[in-house]
């Protein structure tokens, strides 16, 4: 055992420290969310441009491209990628430390996190050549952003029971059916399309996985607003959208193969990040306390110490994963135990954040608190709810029968 | 960064496994916990011979591998319910010693201890039940060349077949300055040490009452009055090999309860497919795994001597504390009506839970240290 990190690896730290010090915007800047500011008091939280409410989502997503723009510029994009793809071929090590020295600066994330999360590692897995020449850079600089066009109306957790159609015209496909909750969909070039080609006994087989331009005609994407007032996902409707088959990622009717990959870089590599994450968010809730001049009373001392203990459980399971990786190769299940304990975690500590306040949690936005807790309630759900989780542990992990 | 244990530590492990598995087996540990002491000196002389007794004693008092080979060993006997003052010897009684013991006196002891032929513990709590140093009263005063000690320990592990005890007392004031430790060899004229009647019958708790008890000189630990810092480093270390133990209870309790799973059918099926079982068991795993990450982070602390040690350890107690108690009680709901049976052994690691959870702190106490180190 040992937690040191080695010379090298030092010295990425101290480099990427230094650049985000001079580089970085501050949170004051450039806030986590478009609805998260610092309002008055009185003034809860509005949808994104409605009167009263923080100004229009394009704002904040033309400041977080550019930023992700400056990011790339100086190498720090897409870090863990191969160089040949325009990455820079970093260590786990080195990403893992990218990580805790971005979100400890507290510099955002960079906009394109669909395509850098599982976009790229899906066209590098299964893309041609061809393929992978045309997305890839684009997608590192933010000059196409990337959404997930997997969930339906009538398939959440249960996505084999898609019925977006793809119907095969020679050349090409033509697309007709309805995406539900694809973030980023109102501000993407490309969206990873699962759709039905054939209908099949298995409901896993007869899927096809299809880049799909995001300005093809018969594309319509509507705004859903949510529980925090932001619209950060959308609905999308598809019309006789054409798709042509050089956009086939993967084999034609072999999709689900490839959405898993998909789905195992969404958990996978989640995991830490949010593990640092946690480390943060704990940091604020202890100074709120204190600022608060709350951290006396012995129940919220109780509170607070419960969530660092399981923040840091939460960091050293991902630090195991990370060497078991290291010397086996594969990642395993660990990121949709990580994901599943972050998500849980992660809501205990808005809401304690919240009751800090006591009722001044209800009436004005306390340095974004209340926006950080309604926006919790979207982390069991989201990338696999804790139950869909909780099941994967069960039957893969454990090796329990399938309840399904 | 290498947070595993290495190649060797995982062969200590497997050997310490089969080895328990064919000398601790439930009806063995059910034997033993019905004796007085709950104590079986052939197996201690087996464990002996496995070089147990040596883990963490450096070399020149006679030991040979470190506190983290001990902490696999550790849980593996935690695993296996192992009765016996194997836990109170070398994760209590050898850290004290070395941490504050005089050179003579590891010379004398440590090296029967690594042979196999002295087993020791820690007499710290009394009966308030406190674990902070303001819970040490036991008086002790000067008394010619040496000391007098009046006054009684309560919840004192192993104690009934230790050769040796090294003592916490207080010399003057309240709180962590006035604290003086003994090292008491034997039983010296008005000391009496009585078994309690514990819920936990696998480990034996007593009672160490000391009347106008005079000690040599020698029997002093370190500087007189600054005891306390010594004897916190060693709790730490006992802390981790604690939570060492209770990870290897819950993580059999998590195995048995997913191979009943498994197998028990009700409606035509395996319980196993019902959520409401199998998320139970995903949950221990959650448990246990982030157990394993704190317990494992804590002994490698302590080990390495990082600046973190004392907050390490009481993360790793809060969280396995309440971990070891809720899988306990969940495995005996897993099992259903069998599960509350004396003949299973699913309560046997339900009260060992409950009982290593007050050990040495409970969770509630260790949150408040966290909460220290938060500055809240
Ligand atoms: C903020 C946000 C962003 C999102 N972004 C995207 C995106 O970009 N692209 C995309 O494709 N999707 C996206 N999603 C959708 C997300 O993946 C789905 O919401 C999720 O898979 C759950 O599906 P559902 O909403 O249909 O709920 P359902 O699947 O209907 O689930 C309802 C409830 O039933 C439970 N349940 C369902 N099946 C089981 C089972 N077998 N066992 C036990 N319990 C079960 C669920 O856990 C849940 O509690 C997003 C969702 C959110 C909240």
């Amino acid at each position: 055992m040992d937690f040191e990190l080695s010379p090298t690896e030092k010295a990425f730290r101290d480099e990427v420290r230094t650049w985000l010090k001079a580089n970085a915007p501050t949170e004051a800047e450039e806030p986590e969310s478009a609805g998260q500011r610092g309002g008055a008091p009185g003034e809860g939280l509005r949808p994104a441009g409605a009167e009263g409410g923080p100004p229009p989502l394009k704002e904040w997503i033309d400041k977080r491209r550019a930023w992700q723009k400056k990011l790339h510029e100086a190498g720090y994009v897409g870090i863990g990628w191969p160089k040949e793809y325009g990455g820079r071929g970093a260590t786990l090590m080195e990403q893992l430390i990218f990580n805790q020295e971005t979100i400890a600066a507290r510099a955002p994330q960079p906009i394109n996190v669909i395509g850098l999360g599982m976009g790229g590692p899906v066209v590098i897995t299964h893309g041609t050549d061809e393929q992978k020449r045309r997305y890839l850079e684009p997608l590192l600089s933010a000059d196409e952003i990337w959404c997930q066009g997997f969930s339906e109306p009538n398939a959440g957790s249960d996505l084999s029971a898609l019925r977006t159609r793809a119907e095969d015209r020679g050349d090409h496909y033509v697309v007709n059916g309805q995406k539900v909750w694809t973030t980023l969909a109102h501000v993407a070039k490309w969206c990873l399309l699962l759709a039905r080609e054939k209908p099949a006994d298995n409901p896993r087989a007869g899927l096809t996985y299809l880049l799909v331009d995001m300005e093809s005609p018969g594309i319509e994407v509507r705004p859903l607003v949510q529980i925090t007032g932001d619209a950060e996902f959308n609905e999308i409707f598809f019309t006789d959208v054409k798709v042509p088959k050089s956009q086939i990622l993967g084999e034609a009717g072999e999709g689900w193969a490839v959405a898993m990959t998909t789905l195992l870089h969404e958990r996978g590599t989640l995991g830490m990040a949010l593990a640092t994450q946690a480390q943060v968010t704990i940091g604020e809730v202890a100074e709120h306390a204190r600022k608060l001049g709350r951290g006396g009373e012995r129940l919220a001392r109780q509170r607070i110490a419960q969530h660092h203990i399981e923040a840091r459980a939460l960091q050293l399971n991902g630090y195991r994963a990370i060497t078991k990786i290291m010397k086996d190769g594969i990642p395993g299940p660990e990121g949709s135990l990580m994901k599943m304990m972050w998500s849980e975690l992660n809501q205990r500590m808005t809401e304690t954040a919240i009751d800090l306040m006591g009722p001044f949690g209800q009436v004005r936005d306390g340095g974004s608190w209340q926006y950080s807790f309604l926006r919790s309630r979207a982390n069991t759900i989201e990338a696999g709810t804790s139950e869909v989780l909780r099941n994967i542990i069960a039957e893969r992990v454990l090796g329990l029968p399938r309840s399904r | 960064m290498d947070f595993a244990f290495s190649e060797e530590q995982e062969m200590l492990r497997r050997t310490a496994r089969d080895f328990l598995a064919k000398e601790s087996p439930s009806s063995f540990v059910r034997k033993v916990m019905e004796t007085e002491d709950a104590y079986d000196p052939d197996l201690w002389k087996k464990v002996a011979a496995q070089g147990w007794t040596a883990l963490g004693i450096p070399e020149h008092y006679g030991g040979f591998g470190s506190f983290l080979d001990l902490v696999v060993v550790l849980e593996e006997t935690g695993r296996y319910l192992v009765p016996g003052p194997f836990f109170e010897t070398m994760a209590m009684a050898v850290p004290a010693l070395l941490e504050a013991g005089t050179d003579a006196q590891k010379k004398e002891v440590l090296p029967l201890i690594a042979r196999g032929e002295a087993r020791a513990t820690v007499a710290f709590t009394e009966p308030t039940g406190r674990w902070d140093a303001e819970g040490v009263a036991l008086a002790a005063q000067r008394a010619g060349e040496g000391w007098k000690l009046d006054g009684t320990k309560l919840f004192v592990p192993g104690a009934g077949v230790a050769d040796y005890l090294v003592v916490a007392a207080r010399t003057r004031g309240a709180g962590e300055d006035g604290i003086t430790l003994f090292l008491v060899k034997g039983r010296p004229a008005g000391m009496t040490v009585k078994p309690l009647s514990t819920m936990d019958m696998t480990h034996r708790w007593y009672e160490v009452k000391f009347e106008g008890v005079t000690l040599p000189a020698d029997a002093l630990m370190g500087e007189p009055d600054k005891g306390w810092t010594p004897l916190k480093r060693a709790l730490d270390a006992a802390t981790a090999g604690l939570c060492a133990e209770m990870v290897g209870g819950a993580a059999q309790v998590m195995e048995a309860s997913v191979e009943y799973a498994k197998t028990r059918q009700q409606f035509g099926k395996p319980i196993g497919i019902y959520q409401a079982v199998s998320h139970k068991l995903a949950d221990m795993l959650l448990e246990v795994e982030s157990a394993r990450s704190v317990t494992y982070y804590a002994a490698w602390a302590v080990d390495a001597d990082a600046p973190d040690r004392p907050v390490a350890a009481s993360i790793a107690k809060a969280y396995t504390s309440d971990a070891y108690r809720n899988i306990a009680g969940n495995g005996i709901q897993v099992h259903g009506g069998i599960g509350f049976t004396w003949e299973h052994d699913m309560h046997l690691y339900f009260k060992r839970a409950k009982a290593s959870e007050v050990t040495l702190g409970d969770a509630t106490y260790h949150r408040e240290l966290v909460a220290q180190s938060l500055d809240l």
